[in-house]
């Protein structure tokens, strides 16, 4: 526990990306079975703990120090745990007991119910010192927040075993903390983990950005790029009958409870890729039928849905590939087999849920430029071309499958405020917010912040726009620096939505700053008008 | 005869020594002021007098070109300040120089601390108890959650993280006052004698340290650094000010480090960009601040500046009486 413990406290204070990874992974290879799963599964909040709640925490608190002197030091230091951790009055003089292993810990916090809590966790506190009591009332409460985000936690697993994280993504789902199948297989070399009657995550085959020059359509099909949310949807059968289907998100996080008309929905066992939509009118052309990417996010990040939403936006998938379909793996066959197996499958499943994403037919390469330019109005992202001999491998391989979005748009803002970055770039001013003018700025219109954006910018480019923060700060606001309204962005983004969370009443999909216009008058910015004519809610 | 203590009145800028029209750290140019140390949130420039101890008095010459009615008053020395007030400064702990100021008047006594400490520190004499009737103290770090561990502690992790971090440097940000100076005793006394790099807005302070007899070792500025190479696994200090910004980009890979006593909490560390915390002050700490209390055992405890409530509070639970002294332009530049 008290490696446990130190690892926390070290990713706590961790900004590099690269330095978390070697932290985790170093903690991974040094630690033996099962501590090391438990924290990973601590890690990535996959532990729960019922019997102790944060309320808990402070009851334990209010027996032991005066409760003006506790609200006084919560109030300052602003967390409960970290709080208490530094507030627990440490008997006398313990006498020295043999530590506690991270197993043994999550053992004792599984057994613990409502009436044992107390006195449970008392008797733990006062084993640890309070960065040992910190690790402990974080993992206890389930809110371990030190910036590793599950993805980032794989990674890491990955490099301190040197394994695919492609693999590592398929086995996890599937196992349950402390993951012991996991660590055999990729610490021990066991045999892979035996998945079979779980409906698991397969990596997505990704595609690369088409640069430039011209690809041969006898060679590649063209096929729409829905502006949705590209899910996994897997359905298996187990050895007792029991069939069980599961919607999996691009970053392989099972988000079926916030879709829960799709579970019923696949009559077959199955893994089908495509874009998870919601009815409306907005996409889909002739297909009809999808509502904008605005209406999506109303139903993503809940963990239930009302009946009323489930009636009024309901998802369904618009199929683009097939990886599985019963009992036959079709990752290694050719796209065009795939394609055609997905067609064959198409009649046996229900049009309410499931559709098609029919390929976009085209004479020739300028033939199909000219139809994805009249795109734009289809709020499509843009083409996707695949190659008719492709098989499904994970990630991103060369030449396989080009994703040929629509030119972003393009708008003129002014930078209003900047702070500095993170990691290597915590000494300069990389993330800005920028703003439109509300009206005619020559007559006393104002600027009202539209987005916010931290890439497009060579280093050097970085350099130069730090001294022109610095050069030209307003005020200041901890790390925020509020600027003179005298810097031009070329902001380019890949849609415009209605917002009522910002002030100007929109929000950009995927800002970056496209050019650092410095020979522009900052008058000269776009207006709010331009890019609300740009929704396409 | 007045009423009990009326000599002494709490103003909003400084503590009022009413018969000897003297003021005791005012924030304000007074014509007679006595400074418990050099700080700038207790010494002032522009005063008419300035009393004080001969290292603070240096001090504020060094940063305030105080010269004109410097009166050097050394500790344990005490003299009549008129009005029929006596003074005298004994030692607080907290700085070289610092000191606390007894204050004495038919037969009331009034010991006003500034800021203090009561852990060791190698370059300035250490806090003296002293009984008395009013004591005026601070609470910077007045709250249960700070309890600064021994400085050992901190310096083993900075000497350790530095050690991992062989091909870079360790920033450290430390007041420049004080703090700065104490951790560089403290690394010499666990062993460390490797040259230590200054930020330039050190350099003058290190001397003046020198200059009165606390030795420092090989110390050299950056600017001097012969390239960045020469300051790989070396340590450097820097004002706090100085971390995040673009002067540390000519230090190689530093991985940066915070003195203070605020580093006890998370949040704050990371709020700095903190990535080695080290919990080092020069202020009294929760145990401190009440043990002292209860050492010194006065009639009545007044606070100054810091977090007040809960010290206040403290007091109430343990049958103390106290009050809060509403003092303004405190607690700017030491912790
Ligand atoms: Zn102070
Ligand atoms: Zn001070």
């Amino acid at each position: 526990m008290e490696e446990f413990a130190a690892l926390l406290d070290a990713l706590v204070y961790t900004t590099s990306r690269n330095r978390k990874l070697a932290l985790i992974a170093a903690y991974l290879r040094s630690q033996p079975d099962p501590d090391r799963g438990w924290a990973l599964a601590g890690l990535t909040e996959g532990l729960n703990f019922p019997a102790v709640k944060s309320s808990t925490i402070r009851n334990l608190m209010m027996e032991r120090i005066d409760p003006v002197l506790w609200a006084l030091s919560r109030d300052f230091v602003g967390d409960t745990a970290e709080t208490a951790s530094l507030l627990w009055p440490g008997p006398e003089d313990a006498a020295p007991q043999t530590p506690l292993s991270l197993a043994e810990v999550v053992e004792r916090l599984s057994d613990l119910t409502r009436a044992t809590a107390p006195k449970e966790l008392a008797d733990l506190f006062d084993r640890k010192d309070a960065k040992g009591r910190y690790a402990l009332i974080k993992l206890a409460t389930g809110g371990i927040r030190v910036g590793v985000s599950a993805r980032l936690a794989k990674t890491a697993f990955a490099q301190a075993f040197d394994v695919a994280v492609e693999e590592v993504e398929e086995y996890w789902h599937a196992l349950v903390p402390p993951y012991a199948e996991l660590f055999d297989w990729a610490a021990d070399g066991a045999t892979p983990p035996d998945l079979a009657g779980v409906p698991r995550f397969r990596p997505f085959m990704l595609a690369h950005p088409l640069e430039d020059g011209e690809i041969d359509l006898s060679d590649y099909a063209a096929e729409w790029k829905w502006d949705g949310i590209r899910v996994q949807l897997v359905r298996t059968t187990n050895h007792e009958g029991r069939a069980e289907t599961r919607v999996y998100s691009r970053s392989g996080d099972d988000i079926s409870a916030t879709f829960p008309e799709l579970l019923g929905a696949l009559p077959v066992d199955a893994v089908l890729d495509g874009e998870l939509l919601v009815r409306g009118s907005a996409q889909g052309g002739e297909a009809g039928g999808a509502a904008s990417f605005n209406a999506l996010q109303q139903r993503l990040g809940r963990k239930t849905v009302s009946a009323k939403m489930l009636k009024e936006s309901p998802a369904f998938v618009r199929l683009y590939d097939v990886l599985l379909c019963e009992g036959t793996d079709w990752r290694e066959a050719p796209w065009k087999l795939r394609r055609a197996t997905l067609e064959a499958l198409m009649p046996h499943l229900p049009a309410s849920h499931f559709d098609l994403s029919a390929l976009v037919e085209a004479d020739d390469f300028a033939h199909l430029a000219r139809i994805r330019e009249s795109a734009r109005d289809a709020a499509i992202e843009g083409l996707m071309l695949k190659h008719r001999d492709s098989p499904y491998v994970a990630g991103r391989k060369a030449a396989l499958w080009y994703k040929w979005k629509r030119d972003p748009l393009l708008v003129d803002c002014v930078v209003m405020y900047a702070q500095r970055g993170s990691g290597k770039r915590s000494s300069f001013h990389s993330d800005f917010t920028f703003g439109c003018w509300d009206g005619d700025p020559d007559a006393g219109a104002e600027l009202l912040p539209v987005g916010k954006a931290y890439t497009g910018f060579t280093d050097a480019e970085l350099k130069q726009l730090d001294k022109f923060v610095r050069q030209n700060t307003l005020n200041r606001f901890g790390p925020v620096r509020e600027v003179k309204r005298e810097l031009v962005f070329e902001v380019a983004f890949d849609s415009v939505h209605t917002s009522k969370r910002h002030k100007s009443g929109i929000a950009m999909r995927f800002p970056r700053i496209h050019r650092i216009r410095w020979d522009k008058p900052a008058h000269e910015a776009d207006k709010i008008a331009a890019l609300r004519a740009l929704i396409k809610d | 005869m007045s009423a009990p203590f009326a000599w002494i009145r709490p103003e909003p800028w400084g503590i009022h020594i009413v018969p000897a029209d003297t003021w005791v750290d005012p924030s304000r140019a007074v014509p007679r002021a006595l400074v418990t140390h050099g700080h700038a949130d207790h010494a002032r420039g522009g005063h008419g007098e300035t009393l004080a101890t001969p290292a603070t008095l240096a001090i504020m010459q060094l940063r305030y070109n105080t010269q004109a009615g410097a009166v050097p008053v050394d500790y344990g020395e005490s003299i009549a300040i008129g009005g029929g007030v006596r003074a005298t400064f004994l030692p607080a702990g907290h700085v070289l120089g610092s000191a606390q100021i007894l204050l004495e008047r038919a037969g009331e006594r009034v010991i006003i601390t500034g800021d203090y400490k009561r852990a060791p520190d190698p370059t300035c004499a250490p806090f003296a108890v002293t009984p008395c009737d009013i004591f005026i103290t601070e609470a910077t770090f007045g709250l249960p959650v700070f309890t600064h561990p021994p400085i050992g502690e901190e310096i083993s992790k900075l000497l350790k993280s530095l050690s991992e971090n062989a091909e870079g440097s360790v920033l450290v940000g430390a007041y420049a006052l004080g703090k700065a100076q104490r951790v560089i005793a403290e690394l010499r006394a666990a062993g460390h004698h490797d040259t230590i790099f200054l930020h330039g807005a050190m350099e003058a302070m290190c001397r003046l340290y020198e200059e009165q007899g606390v030795a420092l070792g090989d110390l050299r500025l950056v600017s001097d650094a012969p390239s960045k190479d020469a300051m790989r696994g070396a340590i450097v200090l820097a004002p706090p000010s100085a971390l995040n910004d673009r002067w540390s980009r000519r230090l190689p890979a530093p991985l940066t480090a915070m003195a203070s006593g605020w580093m006890r909490v998370r949040g704050r560390a990371r709020q700095r960009g903190v990535e080695l915390p080290l919990v080092i002050s020069d202020h009294a700490d929760w145990n401190e601040l009440t043990t002292t209390i209860a050492a010194v055992n006065p009639q009545e405890t007044w606070i100054t500046h810091g977090r007040e409530e809960a010290l206040l509070r403290w007091c109430q639970l343990n049958q103390r009486r106290a009050r809060a002294l509403a003092l303004v332009g405190y607690e700017d530049e030491d912790d």
